[in-house]
């Protein structure tokens, strides 16, 4: 990345739910317009990580900024990011014109503005046949990119995405990452958590987490060069292991 | 401002899209009316009774022709003896058997006084007291009137029955205002909560969440077609009950939608409520009912008096929003009464519903801390 603007910084975040530690000091920077991946086996605290950065949750302790803005006023935030979560997130009984419309619209997003937008949408994505049926009646892979497209229909700063290609199949899930990277050429920053391996490569950088603590953040080849792995799979196996000793 | 009705316009789609929330909203209330309209009641009509004539004389043809002509009967067996009575009743036919003595008028005459005999259906306890209660009022009048032809010298108090506000007992007087008070809790409360916890169960609610909308925008957004639909249900009563039965609204309307709107609001901070606590749908739904539709039903005042049930139960139905609403909407409409006669009511809602704002608000803080599931 030529960038060097920061678009969130964290430190020290702590997030505790009784005893037990889902976060524990959490410290990283995601600069302007990169893919920044978040890698993690269930139960690493991938997500509630990501649902503090959104103002879904508060941190018990810790620094933030999001999209330059303190975590103090999540309202500012929210109006900057876009968020897509691990569960299908548009109305099956809303068409796909009345889901764009309606996010559109919580988003500030004027009727003229919605319309122009959700033409040029629908045309590159050739969706424009579907946009009067509805939600329900499409298949999972059009609807799982059709949610992404609606999270960053209102041009975010940086879009959240908490698992956005679990449960779908090989195909879509490559059709998916192209609009990943596309979506980060147009300057959002991308955000996303996954626990597939392969999608790792994919991110520009990559932060690995177990048991709620970051283990390594790095590009995918640098790790792969420190820890002398040939993927970030194996990678993964040696380093992310539940009681391991980090790096 | 405009966020919040792109919020409300999606709302409303979700409503008027499933046919389900339609029926619910629109169809119960017009089969409510009608199935307590014209099925439960509990005003007699034309109940068969058979009659046991022993006597065959003056008095007990007078008595026979009597029966015969109120509304409340019509006599469809003439038995002949005693035998006969147990095959009667179990054909179900008949709710009662009237039997006048052997003898009646010259016993009437000669001891003063003469035994009728009446057997109800004791199967069916409600239908039983009412026919033996109309039964017994005939052959009081009946008495009476003998008495004063007989003894019309000496003084005589005869009772002159009227009762105020519903002349003719018709049990309209009483389902209307139940039905009302039912219907809103179960659109405000039930399908409100079921709305919220939907989008919690789709995860729909994370993402309003994490959009600009503020969560009591979301709330309200929510809500408010429930609050704008509960008003139109209301007055569809009101009409169906006008043009269906000619029950009119005595007081004023007015009052009566702005104590409806109260009413509706404590449903809606209810449903809000239990929205906050579950995360299942059915939870929801078995919560809204068991907690409210079934107190309501039972405990409201609306079908069984309170007066007639242990103290317990009186203690129990005071926390009952549908007791005082039913006692409010009765007021209003059966008896035209002002605010004045309903003011204590009227603060035990308002109190009721601010401590349940209260509550959920407390309670929507409390999860969005512990950021979770």
């Amino acid at each position: 990345m030529t960038e060097i603007k920061k678009v969130i910084e964290v430190e020290g975040l702590v997030k505790r739910f009784g005893s037990f530690v889902a976060n524990d000091h959490l410290t990283f920077d995601v600069y302007k317009g990169e893919i920044f991946g978040f890698l993690g086996a269930n139960g690493a605290g991938k997500t509630t990580a990501i649902r503090i950065l959104c103002g879904l949750s508060h941190p018990t302790s810790g620094k933030m900024t999001v999209a330059g803005i303190d975590a103090g006023r999540p309202e500012e935030i929210k109006k900057r990011i876009g968020y897509m979560s691990q569960r299908f997130s548009l109305y099956d009984d809303l068409t796909v014109n009345e889901n764009i419309e309606l996010y559109g619209g919580i988003y500030g997003m004027t009727m003229k503005e919605i319309r122009q937008r959700r033409e040029e949408l629908l045309t590159r994505l050739s969706f424009s046949q579907y946009g009067e049926m509805l939600i329900g009646s499409l298949p999972l892979g059009l609807k799982q990119k059709l949610a992404f497209a609606v999270a960053v229909f209102h041009d975010p700063e940086i879009v959240f995405l908490d698992e956005p290609t679990s449960g779908v199949d090989p195909i879509t899930r490559r059709q998916f990452w192209e609009m990943i990277y596309e979506t980060a050429s147009r300057g959002i920053t991308v955000f996303v958590t996954t626990h597939y391996m392969d999608e790792a490569e994919y991110c520009d950088r990559v932060t690995i987490m177990s048991e709620g603590r970051i283990v390594a953040l790095d590009s995918p080849a640098a790790l792969r060069g420190r820890y002398n792995t040939a993927t970030i799979e194996e990678l993964f196996v040696k380093i992310a292991r539940p009681k391991t000793e980090t790096a | 401002m405009k966020r919040f009705m792109a919020f409300v316009k999606k709302e409303f789609l979700h409503i008027f899209r499933d046919y389900r929330t339609l029926i619910i909203l629109f169809g119960i209330p017009a089969a409510q009316i009608l199935i307590f309209g014209y099925a439960v009641r509990t005003d007699l009509k034309n109940a068969s009774i058979a009659v046991l004539d022993n006597a065959h004389d003056d008095v007990s043809n007078d008595l026979t022709l009597k029966l015969e002509a109120s509304d409340f009967f019509t006599i469809s067996n003439h038995l002949s003896s005693y035998d006969e009575i147990d095959a009667t009743f179990k054909q179900g036919k008949i709710k009662a058997v009237v039997i006048f003595p052997e003898k009646m008028a010259s016993a009437l005459t000669r001891e003063g006084s003469a035994t009728v005999g009446i057997i109800a259906d004791g199967s069916e306890p409600n239908t039983a007291s009412l026919v033996t209660g109309y039964t017994t009022g005939i052959l009081n009048d009946y008495s009476s009137a003998l008495t004063q032809q007989l003894t019309a010298s000496l003084p005589v108090i005869n009772p002159e029955v009227r009762m105020y506000f519903n002349p003719n007992l018709e049990s309209h007087f009483m389902f209307v205002p139940g039905v009302i008070t039912l219907i809103l809790i179960l659109i405000s409360a039930l399908m409100t909560s079921v709305a919220i916890v939907r989008e919690k169960e789709f995860g729909t609610m994370e993402v309003l969440l994490v959009s600009p909308l503020r969560p009591w925008q979301i709330i309200i957004g929510k809500v408010a077609p429930y609050f704008f639909l509960s008003l139109v249900n209301v007055i569809v009563i009101l009409l169906m009950a006008w043009y269906v039965f000619g029950l009119p609204v005595r007081g004023s309307i007015a009052l009566l939608i702005a104590e409806c709107m109260l009413y509706i609001l404590l449903g809606l901070s209810i449903g809000i409520l239990v929205s906050a606590s579950v995360d299942k749908m059915e939870n929801a739904i078995f919560i809204s009912f068991m907690a409210l539709m079934l107190p309501s039903l039972l405990l409201s005042g609306f079908i069984f008096p309170i007066e007639n049930m242990p103290k317990i139960y009186d203690y129990v139905s005071m926390v009952l929003p549908p007791r005082w609403f039913v006692e409010i909407i009765r007021a209003i409409m059966i008896k035209g009464a002002g605010f004045a006669y309903i003011w204590k009511e009227t603060l035990i809602l308002l109190i009721m519903t601010l401590f349940f704002i209260g509550l959920s608000a407390g309670k929507f803080k409390i999860r969005l801390g512990e950021g979770g599931k």
